[in-house]
């Protein structure tokens, strides 16, 4: 015991174990090969075997040094639980557990700050289980055939108008226009989240690019991606396919000095533009590119060094909502020319409300979009103590903000989009006719896009090593042999699959409730059978 | 399913033309009420077709409430119709103790104000009276409007026929339009201000359905206009939709129809007018209906129109004559009142029609 001191990190500390067969392991190596981490390597272990050298059966006790795979016991090569060992072994000889005694929170801090991404480990609570799509139209109003009438799935972006305000001048029996009215597109009631080019490999961004050309223009789902801040590659910028996406600016402002050169070279708009305040993964804090992802081809989107690259917490110019409004929603709509909506994204917090009423009475008219974050978006990287503790469900608050705006009956005048956790349990059909139903014109997605790329990351602690640079599946990292790992294809045509039962999931949700346009705030569609979450959110209490 | 029914005429008819058209239609029904609105009135009031009529019924408290309200705010009664009810045991009827059929004269300080503020005083005073008698239920008033008459009430509607004598035909009360339905709410508790036809400012509606977007276009309504009330109903969404994109927009008529089921996005992207419709659209999404409906409204110059839910899920046929045209939920209404038209001239609208009847009888249709 001399040897080892009680302080000593050993591999039952840390969240994950490696349980591993030697019996039947062959020491090929893919394991330690696949482990980004540097969690697992060959070392030789002194064995007591029973062997039989003989034509004839003969056993023999003896003491041996056999090769084995051993994980390793530094803090910082823990193993985070991926499973790419054991996705690699041919013999299924190991695989990594999890350790219900880890102290790794406690041996972590003495790096500093936990900083991973991921979503909130602690807040996984689904309020949107406990509710229920429970108005059926049966016999006095007969449900819909999904697979047989049609349906319009198409959910407003851009800021919407009052009628009385419409300019419209009576001629004969028709109405005409007679002035620009601002821009409002009708898209797909989901967007594709903001995840950057930096955050994200340039190829697992270009795979969500080439899902949202496609299912656009094979499939007539208009889905919109939104860029993340980061930039844009010029070719894409440049091209056709640029107004299928929504470019976001944020704090950092990164990239825009790209777009901005662009912008002579564009043949279409993009399809929005989107001011990132804040976002629901860590509010209040800005955004975090590592130095370790910040490659070459980072660098040169972005045009900046290699450096963690720290977008701030707020918009350094912005003192207040007014003046974002003056200021950047203004310049932001006269950049395109006034073609183009500017919608904002906040992370959800106790003041949203405050916020949306603020926008919702700005005299310009000029907000395209609320977007609100809840606590449990995603994030490529992040102070743990913001992921877990800082943050608020967007369940309520979307139905806050959606009522306040009916207390003014200013319902639709901002379009309201809600994301964070949409789909975290694999149906995400089910979360937005949910969302829907409370009063959101659409939903955010991102987290669940990775997870369809290949990503293996949860909220119960596995992975959550976007941060690293190290991603082993290839799609949170720069580094190019880690990326060959994804298959660009592949991932892209996952989600496009996905989005097609998505769609098909929908309008299973929407026939029998005998909908054929999205039932933005039909609330009385659902039930809870939590009392309290229905009473918070006014919907039927159902046991 | 309600079954609603109206009829527009070149010469005036009585009420029991209308129940003509309504009871063969009863078969399977609950057969709980009569309710009608009658415009372009003869018999006993046609001398008084510009005094406002207040179509009241009321406890006998109720009744004083209503007099001492309209003394105080300087109406004068010009004339009053009481039915001469048949009250014969057996009958199948709630009746209210009073009914109440009153022409005003406007206040003397009002004779000379525009048409526009004789529109919103009749409005508020209609408001003011249904809140005065709330409360204990002391009456419910259903319409307040020059050459307008609202009869509602609960019961079998032959009963009730009997008892307000609209089989006698005696020429008192005769109408050129006349919208009428049998029956109560079924889904809610029986609440008189329930049954359709409604009334507001000149536009009457009924409609039979189901309106699945109750709970947005209530939620939205709400904030509109000081009138939009009630909602015991979720057909009175219809006819506040009405009432908003033609008095308060002032839109031409064929709008409600993309209003309440606008076109689908893949249509719509097609028209010459695509940016207005996606205008109307983005504005008034809580105003789209949904669920299967069919509509019949009466317009204040006496237009009567109907049209159909998106899906075309509730029934609606429209037939007449050189002297009567008819709109009605089942085909045997019609037969029974217009047993000699030209049936093969009968429509029945489509999920993208809209009919209108003008006085003249000219049916006019379109495709939204």
């Amino acid at each position: 015991m001399e040897s080892v001191k009680t302080q000593d990190v050993s591999v039952n500390d840390f969240p994950w174990k490696i349980v591993y067969h030697p019996e039947i392991c062959t020491m090929c190596g893919s394991c330690v090969a696949a482990c980004t981490f540097n969690a697992i390597e060959p070392a030789m272990a002194r064995r007591s075997l029973t062997v039989s050298r003989k034509a004839f059966p003969d056993p023999v006790q003896e003491h041996m040094a056999r090769p084995v795979i051993r994980q390793k016991s530094g803090v910082l090569n823990a193993c985070v639980g991926c499973g790419m060992c054991e996705k690699m072994c041919p013999n299924a000889a190991i695989f990594s557990a999890r350790n219900p005694d880890s102290r790794f929170p406690l041996l972590a801090r003495g790096k500093g700050p936990i900083k991973r991404g991921g979503r909130t480990n602690l807040n996984a609570q689904r309020t949107l289980d406990s509710i229920i799509v429970g108005r059926i139209s049966q016999m006095t109003d007969p449900s819909l055939d999904s697979e047989r009438h049609t349906f319009d799935i198409r959910s407003p972006f851009g800021r919407v108008l009052q009628a009385r305000e419409l300019p419209f001048r009576v001629e004969g029996n028709n109405l005409v226009l007679t002035e620009k009215t601002p821009p409002v597109h009708w898209i797909y009631p989901v967007i594709f989240s903001d995840m950057s080019i930096g955050a994200l490999s340039t190829r697992a961004w270009e795979a969500l690019v080439m899902a949202t050309a496609y299912l656009n223009e094979k499939h007539d789902m208009p889905v919109r991606m939104c860029s993340g801040e980061g930039g844009m590659p010029i070719k894409l910028l440049e091209s056709e396919q640029l107004k299928y996406v929504i470019l976001q600016i944020a704090s950092g402002h990164f990239g825009w000095n790209r777009i901005i050169k662009a912008m002579p070279g564009m043949k279409t708009d993009p399809a929005g533009v989107l001011i990132k305040i804040g976002q629901g993964a860590k509010p209040g804090d800005g955004g975090l590119l590592p130095s370790a992802k910040v490659a070459p081809h980072i660098q040169a989107i972005r045009g900046v060094p290699k450096a963690d690259l720290l977008s701030p917490p707020n918009h350094q110019g912005l003192y207040s909502i007014e003046e974002s409004v003056q200021k950047m929603h203004l310049s932001l709509n006269a950049a395109f020319g006034f073609r183009v909506p500017v919608a904002i994204k906040c992370a959800a917090s106790a003041t949203s409300v405050s916020v949306y009423n603020n926008l919702l009475r700005d005299p310009y008219k000029i907000c395209g979009g609320f977007f609100m974050d809840g606590i449990q978006g995603g994030t490529g990287a992040a102070n743990e103590v913001s992921l877990d503790h800082t943050g608020h469900p967007i369940v309520s608050k979307l139905r806050d903000c959606y009522l306040a705006a009916v207390a003014q009956g200013l319902q639709g005048q901002i379009p309201l989009w809600a994301g964070g956790g949409m789909g975290m349990t694999g149906n995400a059909a089910a979360d937005v006719f949910k969302m829907l139903c409370l009063g959101a014109n659409g939903v955010i997605m991102g987290k669940i896009l990775i997870q369809l790329l290949g990503c293996i990351g949860n909220e119960h602690g596995r992975c959550n090593s976007c941060s690293t640079g190290k991603c082993p599946t290839g799609i949170c990292t720069q580094d190019p042999r880690l990326v060959k790992r994804l298959d660009v294809d592949r991932g892209a045509e996952n989600i496009v699959k996905y989005m097609l039962a998505f769609d098909s999931e929908l309008r299973k949700l929407l026939a029998p409730v005998g909908n054929s346009s999205l039932p933005v705030g039909r609330s009385d569609v659902l039930v809870s059978t939590d009392k309290a979450v229905a009473d918070k959110l006014g919907i039927q209490y159902a046991c | 399913m309600c079954r609603i029914g109206s009829i527009k005429s070149r010469t005036p008819i009585h009420p029991s033309m209308a129940l003509r058209l309504m009871l063969p239609q009863q078969e399977g029904h609950d057969n709980s009420g009569f309710a009608m609105v009658m415009q372009d009135l003869t018999g006993v009031f046609a001398p008084y077709k510009d005094k406002p009529l207040l179509s009241l019924v009321c406890t006998d408290k109720g009744k004083q409430i209503a007099s001492d309200y309209m003394d105080r705010t300087g109406f004068v009664q010009v004339f009053q119709w009481k039915p001469d009810m048949d009250l014969r045991p057996g009958l199948m009827i709630a009746a209210m103790p009073s009914y109440v059929f009153r022409n005003y004269d406007y206040p003397e300080s009002m004779r000379k104000a525009s048409r526009e503020a004789l529109e919103e005083l009749l409005l508020d005073t209609r408001l003011a009276l249904r809140n005065l008698l709330e409360k204990d239920e002391n009456g419910f008033v259903y319409s307040f409007w020059p050459d307008v008459l609202t009869l509602k009430e609960i019961g079998d509607p032959t009963d009730i026929a009997v008892c307000f004598r609209l089989w006698d035909d005696d020429g008192s009360l005769m109408a050129k339009n006349i919208v009428s339905q049998c029956r109560q709410n079924t889904n809610y508790a029986i609440v008189r201000y329930a049954a359709h036809p409604f009334f507001l400012q000149g536009y009457t509606l009924c409609a039979n359905g189901e309106n699945t977007f109750y709970t947005r276009n209530t939620e939205f309504q709400k904030s509109l206009h000081k009138s939009y009330i009630g909602f015991e109903s979720d057909s009175q969404n219809f006819l506040y939709t009405l009432h908003y994109v033609l008095h308060e927009l002032k839109w031409p008529i064929k709008y409600y129809k993309h209003v309440i089921t606008p076109l689908p996005f893949v249509e719509a992207e097609k028209r010459a007018d695509k940016r207005e419709l996606s205008l109307i659209r983005e504005s008034l999404a809580h105003l789209e209906i949904n669920g299967p409906n069919t509509i019949i409204g009466l317009l204040p110059e006496g237009q009567m129109i109907t049209c159909c839910d998106s899906k075309k899920l509730r029934p609606a046929v429209v037939g007449g004559d050189d002297e009567m045209v008819a709109v009605t939920s089942e085909v045997c209404g019609l037969n029974s009142i217009l047993p000699n038209r030209d049936a093969s001239r009968d429509i029945y609208p489509h999920e993208r029609e809209m009919v209108v009847i003008d006085n003249d009888l000219a049916v006019r249709r379109w495709n939204q």
